[in-house]
């Protein structure tokens, strides 16, 4: 037997689906439709469209973050939507903030604590490099990926919600290129 | 009061006392650091005075000397004023605690203590309040290096 799929459509060549629809479309006779899609495809769609971010802002970074989850940006368009207050139950941690030498460890446990897979958005120039910090402090870590591996970096000082918006976008590019039968080890390069 | 009722007011306690020349947002007085609680306290208790509030307090390091800074308001009267009061002996800088007169000190003197090192008199719990207990030095001194974490601009 086995399944004809002359009559499958893929998205380009039916109007009516979505251009990221994650497989393909087989009519099967009186009225019913087959979809047909990879497990790869399929695990990384519903990946990176249900993205939960952690509640986690160390300082003015935080506060473009809470626009961007707020309703006029409103980051559940993407499905980034419910910011979790445990890291048990988040995906991303978007470093919104300084990160100084008594957070680090913090940062690096909640990290950690977080089931894979697990992302990391570095926002704001404080989380890139240390930001206005950088040059003559004491306290502050030049940059949070010297603690964990991050995945995205979202420039600014601090960034627009539109920046983090793609920002997010940028991350579930990276996150559609993943495969199981090749698992991703985030940890992987990171020293 | 206004500016100069107080300065008058304050004069007539008769602790040595200098007015700084330059322009100010309050009336600024600076007193001698072992006179400096006595003040405090006549400032606090005098019934024309009567500075019931701390709204600030602060360390700076000026090189030759060190200085802390006292804001002080009342909220009865709706007036206020600034202390100034210099430490010239940077290496065992020491000055008598206020926590008695306003206890919002408590934190403000543990925060000069942690970052400058100027230590008080009569403090209930002096201990480093945002840095480690093992950190060694104080980073807001002028003179404080740190060749590992500091990148000198």
């Amino acid at each position: 037997m086995g399944i004809d799929n002359s009559n499958s459509v893929t998205p380009e060549q039916n109007p009516e689906l979505p251009k990221d629809f994650p497989g393909e479309v087989i009519a099967a006779g009186n009225g019913g439709n087959i979809v047909v899609t990879s497990i790869d495809t399929i695990i990384n769609w519903s990946r990176a469209n249900s993205l939960w971010p952690l509640v986690f802002g160390t300082s003015c970074c935080a506060i473009e973050m809470m626009a961007t989850g707020a309703s006029k940006h409103d980051w559940a368009r993407f499905g980034t939507e419910v910011a979790r207050a445990t890291p048990r139950q988040a995906d991303l941690i978007v470093i919104a903030g300084t990160i100084v030498n008594k957070m680090g460890p913090v940062l690096k446990r909640l990290y950690d604590q977080m089931a894979e897979p697990k992302y990391v958005i570095a926002m704001g120039a404080c989380a890139i490099s240390g930001g206005p910090f950088y040059y003559n402090s004491y306290s502050v870590i030049k940059g949070a990926d010297h603690v964990i591996p991050v995945d995205v970096y979202v420039p600014g000082c601090p960034p627009r919600p539109e920046a983090l918006l793609y920002g997010i976008m940028e991350l579930q590019k990276k996150i559609k290129t993943e495969s199981i039968s090749n698992p991703r080890d985030p940890m992987q390069g990171f020293i | 009061m206004n500016s100069q009722e107080l300065k008058t007011k304050i004069e007539s306690f008769g602790i040595e006392i200098t007015f700084p020349e330059e322009e100010s947002q309050f009336l600024t007085l600076i007193v001698n650091p072992n006179q400096l609680h006595q003040l405090a306290k006549q400032l606090k208790e005098n019934i024309d005075t009567s500075f019931d509030y701390m709204f600030c307090q602060t360390g700076i390091d000026w090189l030759e000397n060190m200085e802390v800074v006292y804001h002080l308001r009342s909220t009865s009267k709706e007036h206020e004023v600034v202390v100034r009061t210099q430490i010239t002996d940077r290496e065992n800088p020491t000055l008598d605690s206020v926590y008695d007169l306003w206890k919002t000190a408590d934190f403000h003197e543990r925060e000069i203590f942690d970052l400058l090192g100027i230590r008080f008199n009569n403090h209930p719990d002096l201990r480093r309040i945002f840095l480690d207990d093992d950190w060694e030095g104080y980073p807001l001194r002028k003179d404080y290096v740190d060749e590992i974490n500091i990148v000198e601009l």
